[in-house]
């Protein structure tokens, strides 16, 4: 279980995401590197690894996280002998979990998002609701750090409820870094919205791009103060930084194309074991973004 | 005679069946009596759009329609579920016209599926 005793905070946590539209420009390269760095530094840091459908972090860890939390949803299950057979709960859900066959409801915990909506409008109180097992909460404390990721049960078909269950019981660090999933959808909108700043990796090619475009169409749509992290700078043009410069989007910093940073990679190693002086920069970008002094 | 329900992309007799059943067109509802035939169309154009659900809701619609025999190219699991708990009876993998459809059932050639044929969002 997740240990309270130890998670009191001594301030209040700053959340940073790093996120991106295309998958495979570096997220948890660089989200590795910004929670290694701080926890090098001596800060308490939490790294969530959100990207629960291939949580994969752990594995330049050199940790086998155990299991902290079964994350369940709650699905309607419908007491028969006091259903009049109403519809009300039909009819208050969105998302077309339940449907009326021969004046019975008949319920699809899989289609279910667990609002809970159904048990509210029933006026016969003939709905309870029973867990759902959607994934698990894995955590480890290694490398200086209190790791914990998300893994989604293989056929679960909505990720967003375990980020958020993810997410509510993170550790309590002064600092949480979120590797979130790729794309611009529910489940990385799910992992970056609590967020007090999110970090949008980016390659400088046509893809990078068009892919970053969609990035900061979404964290705007969501309100979230960003900036952009240019990975593999100098592999491809120089379209990305005119662009960011043109839509007034900070840079935050630029990442190399580097056969070093690939080889060190590919042998599960880190950014930091690549290019150790790269620890000094995260620390002042992460102290930077949260006002906190060095 | 039992109400049939055919898959269809169109209104009439010779409307091509419509391999999805969640998401097709719409239902030709088929009445047969003595020596005369019926036949109306129930447009599917909401559950088309649906996000999720639309198999569920479809079987829905052809239940509250009144209808004991589905003709159609697939059904999912969901779909399946909720049309057996109609108690409605399933003939999968037909093609052709609605017209064509309804001759096969007639003359036996169908067979009534006893499990979802497809995985779902096939």
């Amino acid at each position: 279980m997740i240990d309270i005793m130890d998670n009191k905070p001594r301030r209040r946590p700053f959340t940073i995401a790093v996120a991106s539209g295309k998958g495979g420009t570096g997220k948890t390269t660089l989200a590795l590197a910004m929670a290694l760095s701080l926890a090098n530094s001596g800060e308490a840091v939490a790294l969530l690894d959100a990207d629960v459908e291939a949580p994969n972090a752990h594995l330049f860890l050199k940790t086998e996280p155990g299991q902290a939390l079964e994350a369940t949803l709650s699905v309607p299950q419908i007491n028969e002998t006091r259903c009049t057979g109403c519809g009300k709960c039909r009819e208050a859900c969105a998302f077309n979990a339940i449907v009326m066959i021969c004046g019975k409801p008949l319920v699809f915990g899989e289609l279910c998002h667990g609002c809970g909506g159904c048990r509210l409008v029933c006026p016969e109180s003939a709905i309870e609701e029973v867990p759902r097992t959607t994934g698990w909460l894995e955590s480890a404390e290694t490398n200086g750090l209190s790791f914990m990721r998300g893994r989604l049960k293989v056929g679960e078909a909505k990720s967003p409820p375990l980020i958020r269950t993810l997410l509510k019981n993170a550790p309590q660090r002064d600092w949480i870094i979120i590797d979130s999933p790729p794309g611009t959808s529910c489940p990385v909108i799910a992992a970056v919205r609590r967020a007090d700043f999110v970090l949008l990796v980016t390659e400088p090619t046509p893809f990078g791009l068009n892919d970053l475009k969609l990035a900061v169409g979404m964290v705007r749509a969501v309100g979230l103060p960003f900036g952009v992290i240019v990975n593999r700078a100098g592999l491809g043009d120089r379209e990305v930084q005119a662009w960011c410069r043109k839509e007034n989007i900070p840079i935050m910093m630029e990442i190399p194309f580097s056969r070093d940073i690939a080889r060190t990679y590919a042998g599960g190693g880190t950014l930091l074991d690549a290019d150790p002086d790269k620890m000094k920069v995260f620390v002042e970008l992460a102290l930077s973004l949260a006002g906190r002094g060095a | 005679m039992p109400k049939i329900a055919i898959t269809v992309t169109a209104e009439g007799w010779n409307a091509p069946v419509d391999e999805r059943f969640g998401r097709a067109a719409g239902f030709a509802l088929v009445e047969l009596g003595e020596g005369k035939r019926s036949i109306s169309f129930i447009p599917n154009s909401q559950n088309r759009q649906a996000a999720q659900g639309a198999g569920t809701q479809s079987a829905e619609t052809v239940a509250n329609a009144g209808v004991e025999v589905l003709l159609t190219g697939h059904v999912g699991p969901k779909a399946f579920r909720a049309l057996k708990a109609a108690g409605i009876a399933i003939y999968t993998g037909i093609s052709g016209d609605a017209e064509n459809a309804l001759r096969d059932y007639e003359a036996g050639k169908l067979i009534k599926s006893t499990d979802a044929d497809v995985e779902s969002h096939w």
